[in-house]
């Protein structure tokens, strides 16, 4: 019998720190292999159409920073969350109301046209996004709720709510009965950065603003001390004078606000209309690009790009090889795993123990001192 | 340096250690010590903090495997590989730092410890026979969370003693104790002796070790430094050997005229609700502290100290805003930031994790307490944080209290604990505050340091502030107050001045003796 335990290791080595996403994408790429050679598919074919080809032509790059604005958006919020030691997991549900209150002016005022629309849009989706957010925040704060729960659970909400929306009183009543609403007008939509190379819209420059602005609020403000303080040793925040209740609706509220400006980016940009579903589960992969980032705004807009990659080839590979988009789902489960993973062994070393070799009361004995140390 | 004992010869040895060392890194934190334990004897460990005492008793018990060196147990060469080998062997110990849980019942901890399946009555019934043999009462029924510290570390002798030991290490025993709890103690440890059980007992207190100890073991940076019979020795001998140096002693001059001076603290029927089923309540407590003078609150551990400090920083505000008064101005609604902008400065009893973040560099925890204080010179438009002014102020200070450090700006976890107290109370002391209300000044500082901090709150005190200093360490007390009130079960005393307080009325009080406290007649007058 062995026992397997995780002993922290006394230093952590700086070096590992920043290869460790580096060896969690080498190590994806080499189960993925497995994966694809246990399909039937020759792993460097299968490589070649799922990382190389998406991004081999000027219109495809842009079609990587329409999937990629998303990510970057809700991820840079997220990293504040998780930096304050605060688990907002619903950022899907608070892109999903972003999208819904910025729809309300193209929606409920189609004739309401002008240089004004797109900007109060934009607002309204913030304001759906941090509103949304509100709600784990007031829970926590109020009733000391799980937030990890509560998040969780009112993502599920939003997308029913969205359903019913788009299915009931928002339906496009030209639409043929299809559950979506009107199409956006020209002023409702998200302008494109370069019409003539490709769809690419202002949602990819607010998701590299917004890296850059939490960027220098982390590093250089009191704010992200704030922040770090309280999410790396809370009672000595308590001592500086940080409210941690502040801190949660702070968090929640941000990250809220940019995961609604990435919903009403994406439905405004690059759908044009409300529909029953308008997100690839963009909230949930944010959390793996926030983690594979580092938790560094500068770090979370490479891991976008890098997460972006592997929707276009799972696109890519269901088309060419006829291989379940899924595919996608896998290798992003497979990163963030091994991002854990390899983080994990940077604070930790991992010891086996033979039980065969200790007698059983030595090794009961053993718990108690354990105790002492632990605290 | 003292003779080593020459009355152990005819004895054999139960421990012999001969050439143990530990090397974490680039630190030897135990270099080739020798140590021998006779049988019946008790053997004192000395030495400063970070002299590797906790490395040496943690080899011996197991948790630690040295890089080299030989222990010899009953004059046999043993490995002594994990806690488990070494109850085998029947080495005990009593950490210095309980490990119970409050909801269960003493015999019921007892029970998780043994982990031998005897059902609770058995177990009951041996750790109520082995109490009253030793004469150290505890009822085995009884929930831990409603006993007192001293009933807490019997409950820890007597689990270490119902397994027999040869051997009975005991880490710093009586930090948590009353005098007169310790003098119960040490009757215990007589009676063991006499049994011809050994112990190792590790300590700083000095002329405890002279009263009780038959032979001592020195240790300085790691290195044994000198074996001696503490009792033909004087406690500035031992001190001189644990330091290598004279150490300093700290200089009041009397405090003149406090009776007219302004009262800048005042605390007026602060009573607060207990938060946690385990927390003491805050019963009425009454003080004023004035410019000019140490006030000292001693007591033990867990007798409210820690809610009081919370409550009197503001870390948890008051209903009632003139509960706390600072310079004359209510303050019992405002925060630590408010209570700190009106000129107060504190310092917690946890360096680490409370006064200081670990992870973060010191000029970072420099702006932890002071970013509102200073919020002009060190956080400019926009919410910006001036990193080169905030570097230097935290260098200034790091020169000002001598904090020794590896790096210009290290992280507060990579300091000795010495250092890093030196660098929190220097942060506040560099205000200037006029109220400044520290616990646990010196809490596991070495003599140096210790020395150095207790100078500077007697400094600020002198030139016009007031100081409250909340402390288990009686002596440190009776060398920095003017007065001295007691806490007890979350009352607290009127304060002596110092002239007319002595060791036995202290103890008295910290044992809960005069309870009530009706009057204040002396800080009314």
């Amino acid at each position: 019998m062995m026992r397997i335990e995780l002993v922290k290791r006394p230093q952590r080595s700086a070096l590992f720190s920043v290869l460790s996403p580096f060896i969690a994408f080498a190590l994806t790429i080499i189960a993925g292999g497995i994966m694809f050679a246990l399909l039937g598919v020759n792993p460097l074919d299968a490589f070649n159409i799922y990382f190389i080809q998406p991004v081999s032509e000027v219109w495809q790059l842009h079609e990587l920073a329409i999937k990629a604005a998303p990510l970057i958006l809700i991820a840079v919020g997220l990293s504040v969350c998780y930096k304050a030691n605060i688990w907002n997991i619903g950022a899907e549900g608070q892109f999903i109301f972003g999208a819904i209150f910025g729809s309300i002016i193209p929606v409920l005022f189609p004739q309401f046209e002008g240089p004004l629309v797109i900007p109060l849009m934009l607002l309204l989706g913030m304001v759906g996004g941090a509103f949304y957010a509100s709600i784990p925040a007031f829970l926590k704060t109020r009733f000391s709720t799980n937030e990890i729960l509560t998040s969780l659970m009112l993502v599920y909400v939003a997308q029913l709510f969205l359903d019913w929306l788009v299915r009931g009183p928002w339906r496009d009543p030209q639409g043929h009965g299809f559950p979506q609403t009107i199409q956006f007008s020209d002023s409702a939509t998200l302008p494109q950065l370069m019409p003539d190379a490709g769809r690419a819209n202002w949602g990819f420059v607010f998701a590299l603003v917004a890296a850059v602005a939490i960027w220098l609020m982390m590093s250089r403000m009191l704010k992200g001390f704030e922040v770090r303080v309280l999410g790396s040793s809370p009672r000595a925040g308590r001592f500086a004078g940080f409210g941690f209740n502040r801190m949660v609706f702070f968090s929640f509220l941000l990250s809220g606000a940019l995961a609604g400006l990435a919903g009403i980016s994406e439905v405004s940009g690059a759908i044009g209309q409300l529909q029953p579903v308008i997100s690839p589960g963009y909230g949930f992969t944010a959390i793996i690009v926030a983690f594979l980032g580092r938790l560094n705004p500068l770090g979370i807009v490479a891991a976008g790009l890098v997460l972006a990659l592997t929707y276009l080839g799972g696109e890519a590979v269901q088309s060419a090889l006829g291989i379940s988009d899924k595919v996608a789902r896998v290798f992003q489960g497979m990163l963030l795993f091994f991002v854990l993973g390899c983080d994990t062994l940077i604070h930790y070393r991992i010891r086996l123990i033979g039980m065969a070799l200790m007698k059983p009361d030595a090794a009961k004995l053993d718990a108690a001192p354990k105790l002492e140390e632990a605290r | 340096m003292g003779g080593t004992v020459s009355a152990n010869h005819d004895r054999s040895n139960l421990l012999e250690v001969r050439g143990l060392t530990k090397i974490f890194g680039t630190l030897t934190a135990c270099d080739h010590i020798d140590l021998n334990i006779a049988r019946g004897e008790i053997h004192a460990l000395l030495g400063e903090n970070g002299a590797g005492k906790s490395t040496l008793v943690k080899m011996l018990f197991g948790s630690l495997e040295p890089n080299s060196g030989e222990i010899f147990w009953d004059g046999k060469a043993v490995k002594i590989t994990s806690p488990g080998v070494a109850k085998k062997l029947g080495i005990g110990m009593v950490f210095q730092h309980f490990s119970l849980f409050e909801a269960l019942t003493a015999a019921e901890n007892i029970a998780l410890s043994l982990n031998d399946g005897s059902p609770i009555s058995t177990i009951a019934a041996k750790a109520r026979a082995l109490s009253f043999s030793y004469g150290l009462p505890l009822d085995p029924d009884s929930l831990v969370g409603d006993l007192s510290v001293g009933e807490r570390q019997r409950i820890e002798i007597i689990r270490c003693l119902l397994q027999t030991p040869q051997l009975i290490i005991l880490d710093e025993p009586t930090s948590v104790l009353t005098p007169q709890e310790a003098d119960k103690l040490f009757e215990t440890l007589e009676r063991l002796r006499a049994e011809g059980k050994s112990i190792l007992y590790i300590s700083h207190r000095l002329e405890e070790v002279k009263r009780i100890c038959d032979s001592a073991t020195v240790l300085r940076h790691g290195k044994v430094v000198g074996h001696c019979n503490p009792r033909q020795e004087t406690a500035a001998s031992l001190a001189r050997m644990m330091v290598g140096s004279e150490v300093k002693a700290v200089e009041r001059a009397p405090a003149e005229g406090i009776e007219t001076a302004p009262a800048l603290l005042e605390i007026r029927g602060l009573t607060r609700k207990p938060a946690t089923p385990f927390a003491i309540p805050l019963k009425n407590i009454n003080l004023t502290v004035r410019a000019g003078e140490v006030i000292g609150i001693a007591g033990v551990a867990g007798n409210g100290q820690g809610e009081f400090f919370e409550s009197v920083s503001g870390e948890v505000p008051q209903q009632d805003a003139g509960s706390v008064r600072i310079r004359g101005k209510d303050a019992g609604a405002l925060s630590i930031t408010g209570r700190r902008l009106m000129g107060a400065a504190f310092v917690p009893e946890e360096r680490l994790g409370h006064g200081a973040a670990p992870r973060m560099k010191l000029s970072e925890n420099l702006l932890l307490s002071r970013h509102a204080t200073d919020g002009k010179s060190f956080v400019g438009s926009g919410g910006m944080v001036k990193n080169s002014a905030v570097y230097n102020a935290a260098q200034r200070i790091i020169t000002a209290m001598d904090v020794r450090k590896s790096a210009p700006d290290p992280e507060a976890a990579a300091l000795s604990g010495g250092n890093l107290q030196k660098f929190i109370v220097g942060r506040e002391l560099d205000r200037k505050p006029s109220v400044m209300i520290v616990n646990q000044p010196t809490w596991g500082v070495d003599a140096g340091a210790a020395a150095r901090i207790r100078q500077a709150l007697i400094e600020l005190a002198r030139s016009g502030s007031a100081v409250l200093v909340i402390s288990q360490d009686l002596d440190e007390l009776f060398e920095l107050s003017d007065a001295i009130a007691v806490m007890h079960n979350g009352e607290l005393s009127a304060p002596l001045p110092i002239a007319e307080a002595t060791f036995e009325k202290i103890g008295l009080l910290m044992g809960g003796a005069e309870p009530g406290h009706a009057e204040h007649s002396l800080e009314m007058a």
